[in-house]
């Protein structure tokens, strides 16, 4: 059997840099045959990347880190990046076998035994594992499937015409590609359920539209399956299906089928190997050393499968993880990101060592495998405060020159934030979302309005967890104390985290809890006396729509929203009339604990929420405590009450506010709202957000919802965590202090965030070109005029910059605020904050 | 809600500035007297010709601040209440000016362009306080893109039906569908105009010539369809046509919402069209009028 020094599975970015690097190093050690080999399932190298759309403009995010590699990567068309891989394949002879699916490993350190498709097998020492995360394509299975009319993906929907297509699959993608296919071939989609379940609203809208309009080429079989492909004897299309119907088995001819049933992950065969997950959620991600290697020794795990999921990152592990095998003791490429990290922070320390001291202090942290505290370090800010004076100053002045080095070399640093003693950290109602850990000195906490006044934290001790967890603006003001020494993190790593660390997420949990009862009811008492209490406080998810007590029910605990909406409803005759939306941060249920057991309402989550339950022994103790707090619990439930009445009055003031919780408002901080009564459609408002936004609006004023005129167009609703913001790889969704969710400039174009967003809110686009100014519209009519010019054309060097996701970022920038409301003439538009919601259905009072 | 008409902006603080300056005005027009009979060429007409110039000017300007997407110089609703009740004013201060000296010249006609101005500005400000309201209850709840689905889906009802029909049912139907119209030229949107046709031929009892005919409204279809049912051939086909009268007339009342929204919208927006280009020649009039005031001073 052949054997290897190092086997490499997967020739996406990561595996070809380690291959590039492992047969580089074969070079330098004259070997006579190669000490490595390649080994790609697919027909070709990076499938990943040949699957991106024809033309795609690649991007080489992030800008900050440098590439070391042996293969070349910068950004452009994903053309000449293919091809440029290819010729690096050839020039560095990298021996490389394409088809060679592997399909089980076996054996330990030394000596594995690398199984492919095709029965064959060899032995390799050591095993780079770097087969991404893309996973393969179900296959239709079924005779036939095999056959060149079935393909798994499609680039572009007008290269066919007039074609007769199955578009098999009832998600996203088979919509899409159906609604595509459609404007020039008869397509049909075959559906295997009743409907289009699991499809986005405005996809679900479209494609139904499409199938009842008896103009579009678009037809559906529902509850149907292909049972056989073959090629047709007769004339007319090449091939026959058979397909499996309601009415019975039917025989149709076809040209082409286009399967999109989504992709089998690779965690089982990854799992297969013997490397462990730390749970059993969906993001999870195998547990690494510092040197990428896994918990079965001698094989190694990089690129978008060991969590990082940007190419120049997949390329730089490539390169390391071979120098780490070869038993080199190299500094990782992004060791000078390290190195700014820690820069002008009040210690003599290597950076190496700094981090190292660093994971030490913090208890929470300690557990964690170096790699993730690492990535942890790299992707935060480090925050010193210095007393002010000469040490402030020096310490600046010392970030300043560094900062100017680096910035003479074209790269935006991130680098040491350094503020005074006594400075805020954060204040109450700013939207940040990072979280904060203390390595050094001390930070003070101040509630505003609380009776225990303000709480000093210590090394070790960490903050800010209550907007991480729930996307709510922060409650407190974080001052910096004496000689402190902060880790600022933003949210999606800590997410991350949260998901593959076990202590992590119990960590932070817990803290909020204590947090959460210390706020709601006990506001002096010392964390450590709530410790155990915390433990016995479970928090449950609840999905939109699902109920979390029913009315006339007896109750026994409480709840604290931890995070998205509920809605609270009473039943009038027999249908259910709305009283009082409730937003994370706030009880509900209280009156069961507080002498009337009897659910007066019943409870129903708006959107994806999570719930703390409190039941009745736990509040029982928390009330006996001397430092028991009932005044403020009392008062919202009077509170609650007299809303609650006033909406029940007025039964059609529940109804529109059931129908805002239907729009998805439950978790909105900011959004459109149209009063049709005064709209006179003159779309003003969509041409303000074009001319101000590059001439691409991103609102639609005309679609989304109506009813009681309360119209809700399809705009951002910059929601409390935001979706889009899920698995944008380079991190460009942000959200400001002030709230805007935006997208800034190093968004690669995956459209991750267009599907991620449930309210349809994200184009993706090229930029569109430049108009004729406005007077040379006036006098001399060049141009459409003001607003986005429909069905621009875009200039050749935009469509080589590639399509990139836009959407509405609150006119952040602008004085003055959103352009749409400032252009309405009539008033009909407005932005609205959740508190304003209730003064939406409220009677004027004149 | 507390959206804000344009009228009630800001507790309407442009109409108590707009009856300020009217108060004023009229003041300042009393004062004249003496020797010389209230005119425009007293001190006091000088004074409001200047105070209506500009404010004519400055309502024109509205039309730039539309324009000018990220000004922050205060809203457009702003600008407009104000150009609203300001606007109003001009009326009275403009007449004042003149103290009522008309003739065939062009001071007169430079007045009588600016009243047609202000009247079309009148009908505007009744259009946008009512159109809305009627656009909105004519879709109950719903909005112009769920109507025209609406529309499809029932195009599709029917055309299944229709298939089940015998040839003069079918034919009319799909005819009846295809040759639909929406919309037309600015009379057809204004007047809501229907050139609906479908194809009327014999039944095989009758056999007579097929022939395009009228179908405004709908309304000859569904009578078409009617009238076969008490004669239907066979049995069988009653149940067919009675669904088939059923989805004509529900297509018939979604057509009309969709013809009724149709011309609402025109006539929300035909004002307009006489608002801003009489007020360019306002423009023109208003030079015009200033350059020959001092020309034969
Ligand atoms: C639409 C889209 C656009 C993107 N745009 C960008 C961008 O502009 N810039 C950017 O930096 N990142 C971008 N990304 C992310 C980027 O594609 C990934 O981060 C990157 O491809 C990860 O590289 P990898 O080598 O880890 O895995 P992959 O590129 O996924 O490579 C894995 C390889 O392993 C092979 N393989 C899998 N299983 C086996 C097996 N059992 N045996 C043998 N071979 C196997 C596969 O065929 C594949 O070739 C984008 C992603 C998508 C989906
Ligand atoms: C001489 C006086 C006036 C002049 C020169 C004038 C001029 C204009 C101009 C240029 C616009 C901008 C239209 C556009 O760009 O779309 C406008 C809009 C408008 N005018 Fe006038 N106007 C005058 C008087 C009035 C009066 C008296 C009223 C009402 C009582 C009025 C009501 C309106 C309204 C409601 C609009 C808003 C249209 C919109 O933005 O949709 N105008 N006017
Ligand atoms: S884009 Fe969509 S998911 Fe993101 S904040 Fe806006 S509405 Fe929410
Ligand atoms: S902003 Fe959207 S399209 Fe751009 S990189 Fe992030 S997820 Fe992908």
């Amino acid at each position: 059997m052949e054997s290897f020094k190092i086997a490499i599975v997967g020739a996406g970015p990561a595996g070809l840099s380690a291959a590039a690097r492992a047969s580089e190093l074969d070079r330098k050690a004259n070997l006579g045959s190669p000490g490595h080999v390649l080994l790609e399932g697919f027909g070709a190298h990076a499938k990943t990347i040949q699957r991106y759309q024809k033309g795609k403009h690649v991007m080489a995010e992030p800008g900050f880190l440098d590439l070391r590699s042996d293969v070349r990567f910068a950004a452009g068309s994903r053309e000449r990046i293919l091809e440029g891989w290819r010729e690096d394949l050839a020039r560095l002879r990298v021996n490389v076998r394409f088809n060679a699916e592997v399909t089980r490993i076996s054996g330990a350190r030394g000596a594995f035994t690398v199984h492919l498709g095709d029965g064959t097998s060899l032995l390799a020492e050591n095993v780079v594992l770097a087969i991404g995360l893309e996973g393969n394509p179900r296959k239709l299975g079924c005779p036939g499937d095999e056959l060149d009319v079935v393909q798994y993906q499609l680039d572009d929907p007008r290269e066919y015409r007039d074609e007769t297509i199955f578009v098999v699959g009832a998600g996203d993608s088979a919509i899409e590609n159906a609604l595509g296919l459609s404007e020039q071939n008869d397509v049909w989609i075959i559906n295997r359920g009743k409907e289009f379940s699991r499809a986005k609203e405005g996809n679900l809208s479209a494609v139904l539209g499409a199938i009842s309009d008896d103009r579009s080429r678009l037809g559906c079989h529902y509850e149907s399956s292909i049972k056989q492909l073959r090629r047709a004897d007769e004339a007319g299309p090449a091939w026959v299906a058979e397909l499996q119907t309601p009415g019975g088995l039917v025989t149709v001819g076809c040209d082409r089928v286009i399967a999109r049933l989504g992709a089998i992950p690779p965690r089982r065969f990854v799992e297969s190997i013997g490397i462990e997950f730390p749970n059993d959620r969906a993001d999870a991600i195998p547990g690494l050393s510092a040197e990428y290697e896994s918990n079965v020794p001698g094989i190694y795990v990089i690129g978008a499968l060991a969590g990082y999921p940007l190419i120049k990152q997949a390329i730089n592990q490539g390169h390391d993880v071979v120098e780490f095998i070869h038993g080199n003791r190299i500094k990782p490429a992004d060791h000078s990101l390290l190195e700014q990290r820690f820069l002008a922070l009040p210690y003599e320390m290597d950076a190496d060592t700094s981090i190292r001291q660093f994971q030490l202090r913090i208890p929470m942290f300690r557990q964690l495998n170096a790699l993730a505290f690492r990535e942890l370090i790299i992707e935060s800010v480090m925050i010193a405060a210095y007393p002010a004076g000469a040490l402030y100053d020096e310490a600046r002045k010392r970030v300043r020159t560094a900062v100017d080095k680096l910035a003479a070399s074209g790269r935006a640093p991130r680098v040491t934030r350094i503020i005074r003693e006594g400075d805020t950290i954060y204040e109450p109602g700013d939207f940040g979302t990072s979280f904060y850990t203390i390595v050094d000195g001390e930070v003070t906490l101040e509630v505003p309005g609380s009776p225990s006044g303000a709480v000093t934290m210590v090394r070790g001790e960490f903050f800010g967890e209550m907007s991480l967890l729930s996307g709510r603006p922060r409650l407190e003001r974080a001052v910096a104390g004496v000689a402190c020494v902060v880790v600022e993190t933003p949210r999606r790593t800590m997410v991350k985290l949260m998901s593959s660390n076990e202590e992590v997420r119990e960590g932070i949990d817990w803290i909020f809890v204590v947090r959460e009862l210390q706020r709601h009811f006990v506001p002096a008492a010392p964390f450590r006396e709530l410790k155990d209490m915390a433990a016995r406080v479970t928090s449950r998810k609840y999905k939109a729509g699902e109920l979390v007590y029913a009315e006339g029910h007896k109750g026994e605990c409480l709840f604290v929203v931890r995070s998205g909406g509920i809605a609270l409803t009473r039943l009038r005759g027999d249908a259910d009339a709305m009283v009082a939306q409730v937003r994370a941060g706030e009880v509900i249920g209280q009156m069961a604990l507080m002498g009337d057991p009897m659910r007066r309402e019943s409870a129903t989550a708006t959107v994806a929420s999570e719930l703390l339950e409190i039941r009745r022994p736990e509040f029982g103790e928390l009330m006996r405590r001397k430092d028991a707090q009932l005044g403020p619990l009392q008062d919202s439930v009077s509170q609650m009450l007299v809303e609650n009445a006033r909406m029940q009055v007025r039964p059609e003031a529940g109804s529109v506010m059931s129908f805002l919780m239907d729009q998805g408002l439950g978790e909105a901080t900011d959004v459109l709202v149209i009063n049709e009564d005064l709209c006179v459609g003159c779309d003003n408002c969509e041409k303000a957000c074009a001319e101000t936004h590059d001439g691409v609006s991103r609102l639609d004023r005309e679609a989304g919802a109506t009813f009681a005129k309360v119209h809700i167009p399809i705009a951002c609703r910059h929601c409390e965590q935001p979706h889009c913001m899920k698995d944008c790889p380079p991190n460009a969704i942000r959200r400001s202090e002030t709230g805007e969710v935006y997208i800034d400039d190093t968004c690669i174009g995956c459209g991750n965030c267009e599907s991620n967003c449930p309210y349809d809110v994200i184009k993706m686009v090229y930029e569109a070109p430049e108009k004729p100014g406005l007077l040379s519209w006036l006098f001399f009519g060049a141009g459409d005029g003001p607003g986005e010019q429909p069905g621009y054309k875009p200039t050749e060097a935009a469509k080589a910059r590639g399509r990139k996701a836009v959407k509405c970022d609150a006119c952040i920038g602008l004085a003055g605020g959103p352009a749409c409301v400032r252009a309405c003439p009539t008033g009909a538009a407005l932005r609205l904050g959740p508190e304003q919601f209730i003064d939406l259905v409220e009677e004027r009072k004149r | 809600m507390i959206h804000e008409s344009l009228l009630k902006y800001r507790n309407a603080r442009f109409l108590w500035q707009a009856l300020a300056l009217m108060v004023l005005s009229i003041g300042l027009y009393l004062t004249q007297g003496g020797v010389r009979v209230p005119s425009g060429g007293t001190w006091q007409g000088y004074i409001l010709g200047t105070i209506g110039a500009l404010l004519i000017v400055w309502l024109a300007l509205l039309g730039v601040r539309k324009r000018a997407y990220a000004s922050s110089l205060g809203t457009v609703q702003g600008w407009t209440s104000a150009h609203v009740y300001l606007g109003s004013a001009l009326l009275l201060v403009a007449t004042l000016h003149s103290a009522g000296q008309f003739g065939w010249n062009v001071h007169t006609f430079a007045y009588v362009l600016m009243c047609l101005v202000i009247l079309s500005g009148f009908v505007g400000v009744y259009a946008y306080a009512s159109i809305p309201q009627w656009i909105s209850e004519n879709h109950a709840g719903g909005n112009r893109p769920e109507l025209f689905s609406e529309l499809f889906a029932l195009n599709r009802q029917l055309q299944l039906l229709a298939v089940k029909s015998e040839a003069a049912i079918q034919l009319a139907v799909t005819s009846s569908i295809e040759r639909t119209a929406i919309g037309g030229d600015v009379a057809a949107q204004l007047f809501g105009r229907d050139r609906s046709r479908f194809i009327r031929s014999g039944t095989a009892s009758s056999g007579s010539e097929a022939v395009l005919s009228g179908n405004e409204d709908q309304q000859q279809i569904i009578d078409f369809v009617a009238a076969r049912l008490p004669r239907a051939d066979k049995a069988a086909e009653v149940p067919n046509l009675h669904e088939l009268v059923l989805f004509l007339c529900r297509r018939q009342s979604v057509l009309r919402r969709i013809r009724r929204d149709i011309r609402l919208r025109a006539w929300l927006q035909l004002w307009l069209y006489v608002h801003v280009p009489l007020s360019v020649a306002l423009l023109v009039a208003l030079v015009v009028h200033i350059l020959t005031t001092f020309m034969y001073w």
